[in-house]
């Protein structure tokens, strides 16, 4: 039946909330520690500066980037489209004609261009 | 008052969660034994996949000593079992440091949003005949998405630790995670595809055959993608201690460490865990009936000790070499095996869309050609075409090494 079907993601519902809970009750419990004691807790400005192998920080975290980061995001969401398309498809491809097997074999052909136009360009490289 | 779950309710068939909710039925309304019944289940997830952690860490620190010709921990408890609570209780009674100009917020969030989906994940997947949590007829489109969520949990650490080297390797683990999340999706299409659905349960009872056999082009992308997914060896270059000190954690310390570490290691389980459901065949195996969770338990540890074995063997790659194996070499092969199954269900299958165990031995077969070829041919295809002299006196003659190849 549909709305028992529709039960498991109530308790999948609960389920994230339990998971939620775990990690944080373990956190809350750090907090207690360091209240009843148990751990200590004396920052100085010298600890609490970032990590970085003894050596002191000059300037800020923020760095430029290499941009191919970007790219390979681009690339990233192109093919994950892509493939939110394709499940449906091998979910039920058992049954389906021959027009869906070819329908399918140009939509990836298309996309199979661009990544090979991307190689082609070298964006797939991570240095030029 | 009295509650039993009705015979056609889509609960019914988890035999662990009709137990529970008959038992307490029996006392108390419905809604409330709905809800007991699924906390004990949920009970069992969150403790497999938190105990799972701590027997990883452990079983991984014993076999990387063996691998290495070390003892590895042997000290509390028989076999050195109890170092992970040890390691708990000296991480929980650490200092827990917050770095000067850190978002404190988001810094907090990080070890929730890392251990939460990972846990989550756990949901769909059958640990015994028709023992989940949920049966969704879109199990692995689920595991997708929540697994999905831990990419932002490491990149909001890198974010919030105003440390540079945690944003380096935020940013580097997240091309990774993304890079390798495409062959990774890609690959599992033919395992959908050969059992005609997204459930997991339905995919185990699909696996006459199981499809490591019948794909294992897909078995070896799905393996090489979640080592990476997962941040290990090979492609552990968002930790790599040598560069960029330890990569996206560097600034955490205290509880939030350990939360951090034990997403790391269940993330080895979990995997492990659907590894063994979609590829080996989860619980199936002689008396399943009865003993459906050990086969599930052997088959998840048999990929764990996979993963530990890869650790163990390969050296790290580059961070260019890692993008490189993504997009130039395991993309191909997962859109070869795509082909490779499309193909071979349209021409095998039966006049209603089945497959035999006949045709599943013929796939098989082609497969592993097909594995072969596409591993060579691809493996070929990115080799760096640069060679080195290697640097040796020119009167000393070492048979067989003239040249060094860098792949």
């Amino acid at each position: 039946m549909l709305e028992d079907y529709f039960r498991q993601y109530g308790l999948l519902a609960l389920f994230g909330l339990v998971a939620v809970a775990v990690p944080t009750s373990l956190l809350i419990a750090s907090w207690l520690t360091s209240r009843l004691g148990l751990r200590p807790r004396n920052p100085t400005p010298v600890k609490l500066e970032p990590y970085e192998c003894g050596v002191q920080t000059i300037g800020g975290s923020w760095n430029q980037f290499n941009f191919r980061y970007y790219l390979y995001a681009i690339l990233f969401v192109i093919f994950d489209v892509e493939v939110i398309f394709l499940y449906p498809w091998a979910t039920k491809f058992i049954t389906l004609e021959l027009f869906a097997l070819i329908e399918m074999g140009v939509f990836v052909a298309i996309l199979l261009a661009g990544w090979a136009y991307a190689w082609r360009k070298r964006d797939l490289e991570w240095s030029n | 008052m009295s509650c039993q779950l009705a015979a056609d309710n889509v609960l019914y068939a988890n035999g662990l969660y009709r137990l529970v909710y008959d038992l307490v039925g029996t006392i108390l309304p419905c809604w409330l034994s709905y809800v007991i019944a699924g906390l004990v289940m949920i009970f069992v997830l969150v403790n497999a996949v938190l105990l799972g952690a701590a027997v990883i860490t452990w079983a991984e620190r014993r076999l990387l000593g063996r691998f290495q010709n070390r003892v590895g921990p042997n000290r509390w408890g028989p076999f050195g079992l109890f170092q992970p609570l040890a390691d708990l209780l000296k991480l929980l009674t650490k200092e827990d440091l917050t770095p000067d100009g850190a978002d404190k917020p988001v810094f907090a969030l990080v070890p929730i949003l890392m251990v939460a989906p990972l846990v989550m994940m756990t949901a769909v997947i059958p640990f015994a005949e028709n023992t989940s949590l949920a049966a969704l007829n879109v199990g692995v489109l689920y595991i997708l998405a929540v697994s999905s969520i831990t990419s932002i949990a490491i990149f909001m650490a890198g974010w919030s630790s105003n440390n540079r080297y945690a944003m380096f390797g935020a940013a580097r683990s997240v091309a990774v995670l993304i890079s390798y999340e495409v062959p990774v999706v890609l690959s599992l299409l033919g395992v959908v595809m050969v059992a005609a659905s997204m459930s997991l349960g339905s995919i185990v009872e699909a696996q006459v055959l199981p499809f490591f056999l019948v794909q294992p082009l897909a078995f070896f992308v799905f393996m090489a993608g979640m080592s990476a997914e997962l941040n290990r060896s090979p492609f552990d270059v968002a930790e790599a201690e040598s560069e960029i000190i330890a990569g996206y954690h560097t600034e955490y310390s205290g509880v939030k460490f350990a939360l951090i570490q034990a997403a790391e290691f269940g993330g080895v389980g979990v995997v492990s865990a659907i590894a063994a459901t979609l590829f080996l065949g989860g619980w199936s195996g002689p008396w399943s009936e009865y003993l459906g969770w050990l086969w599930f338990l052997i088959k998840t540890g048999a990929i764990v000790f996979l993963f530990i074995w890869f650790r163990a063997t390969y050296p790290r790659l580059r961070i260019d070499q890692i993008m490189a194996v993504s997009w130039k070499f395991l993309l191909p092969l997962s859109l070869v095996n795509l082909a490779a199954v499309t193909l071979e269900v349209f021409l095998l299958r039966g006049p209603e869309g089945v497959l035999t165990t006949g045709d599943l031995g013929i796939m098989a077969v082609i497969n592993v050609v097909v594995t072969v070829v596409a591993i060579w041919v691809f493996g070929n295809l990115i080799r760096d075409r640069v060679k080195f002299q290697a640097r040796q006196p020119s009167d000393v003659v070492v048979p067989g090494v003239t040249t060094i190849e860098v792949h």
